[in-house]
């Protein structure tokens, strides 16, 4: 049976079993990055409120450069201090393989991502989780899930990495390896309650 | 400034009896990104196929990573080799599709930017069969076509009545 909000007339559905459960209100847009005919050196979320518990970065994106082991990576609150450090388990589409980096000045993410070596309509599809950004008492730590396949080529990857400050996440900068974004890549914020 | 509320159910297909395939049709090019939460078992261990907008040509390839619990692989498929099925959810490696017990196979399906017209379209996925494997896949589908409906089914046999299919729909600003 469908329940109605009065204040938000939003549906949701019960949780009695066989229900799918529902949390209406819980996830929200903050922001939207496109990259347009120019290209980006990086992408910034800035101003990022409090107000949430968790961040999501649901991204396409694309480097314009062909370099071997293209990945992009993050820096958080314009810290360029060696508060980094990731953990990475990669499929090749052959190997799968671990790696990890520690007391690194950015975090690294999405090893091998589509640049120019991929066809030209290929974009490599990113989904980043950032746990209790905004809580002072934790050390942040970041999820990711990453991928792009080029048909007979491409990596898939997961990652988990860490920025050790207890500030509060207000800016979030992404950047390729080398050179910029290209066009049609899009990055997009959103708040989880 | 925020754009609101988002991540949308769309439609919800809860099989009251076997079914050889769920669809998701008329699907709105208003979104940003669909997510597709699969709870579901198949009468037969066989993969599990998602075609877009009804193409059946060798459009469809993805890299894989597998846990087998003794065993971590990776693979691929390219198009030749999908063959026009779509992309596998699951099966990776000949190994165990989603189950034919109670206890359901799953799958989270994030299709990016689905309503792009200039992007091939990629999706990124996890998938798990409780007591058996987990995984995680990008698939390529390599068309610029904006995805209006997908299709998903078991590659033979019929989906067990019980399984579950979730479309959502989120909204960037």
């Amino acid at each position: 049976m469908a329940i109605r909000s009065l204040k938000t007339g939003q549906f949701s559905r019960s949780t009695l079993v066989g229900n799918p459960v529902i949390m209406p209100g819980s996830y929200e847009s903050i922001a939207t990055v496109s990259v347009g005919s120019g290209g980006a050196t990086s992408i910034s979320f800035t101003s990022i409120p409090s107000t949430y518990t968790h961040l999501q970065i649901r991204t396409i994106q694309r480097a314009v450069d062909n370099v071997s082991g293209d990945h992009p990576y993050i820096r958080v609150n314009n810290d360029t201090a060696t508060n980094y450090s990731w953990h990475r388990l990669s499929g090749s589409g052959t190997t799968a393989t671990a790696s990890s980096a520690s007391t690194q000045d950015e975090m690294r993410y999405g090893y091998n991502t589509a640049d120019g070596s991929y066809s030209s309509s290929i974009f490599t599809g990113v989904i980043i989780d950032i746990l209790d950004y905004s809580n002072t008492n934790k050390y942040k730590t970041f999820r990711f899930l990453s991928g792009a396949d080029n048909n007979g080529s491409g990596y898939i990857d997961f990652e988990s990495g860490l920025w050790q400050s207890t500030s509060a996440i207000t800016r979030i900068d992404l950047a390729p390896f080398q050179g910029n974004f290209a066009q049609y890549s899009h990055f997009a914020l959103y708040g989880v309650n | 400034m925020p754009a609101g509320k988002t991540y949308t159910p769309l439609a919800t297909t809860t099989l009251s009896s076997a079914a050889a395939s769920v669809t998701f049709s008329s699907i709105s090019g208003s979104y940003t990104d669909l997510v597709i939460v699969v709870n579901a078992s198949f009468q037969n261990n066989t993969p599990m196929y998602i075609r877009f907008n009804g193409d059946t040509t060798n459009t469809y390839s993805e890299t894989f990573i597998l846990g087998t619990g003794s065993a971590a692989s990776s693979g691929r498929y390219t198009a030749s080799g999908l063959g026009g099925n779509g992309i596998l959810v699951d099966n990776w490696n000949g190994t165990s599709g989603f189950p034919s017990t109670d206890i359901s196979g799953n799958a989270f399906i994030n299709i990016q930017n689905y309503s792009n017209t200039t992007t091939y379209k990629t999706a990124l996925i996890r998938a798990g069969n409780a007591g058996t494997w987990t995984a995680s896949a990008v698939g390529l589908w390599a068309s610029t076509a904006a995805i209006n409906s997908i299709v998903i089914r078991p590659f033979s046999g019929n989906i067990n009545p019980g399984s579950t299919f979730t479309l959502y729909g989120i909204l960037a600003a």
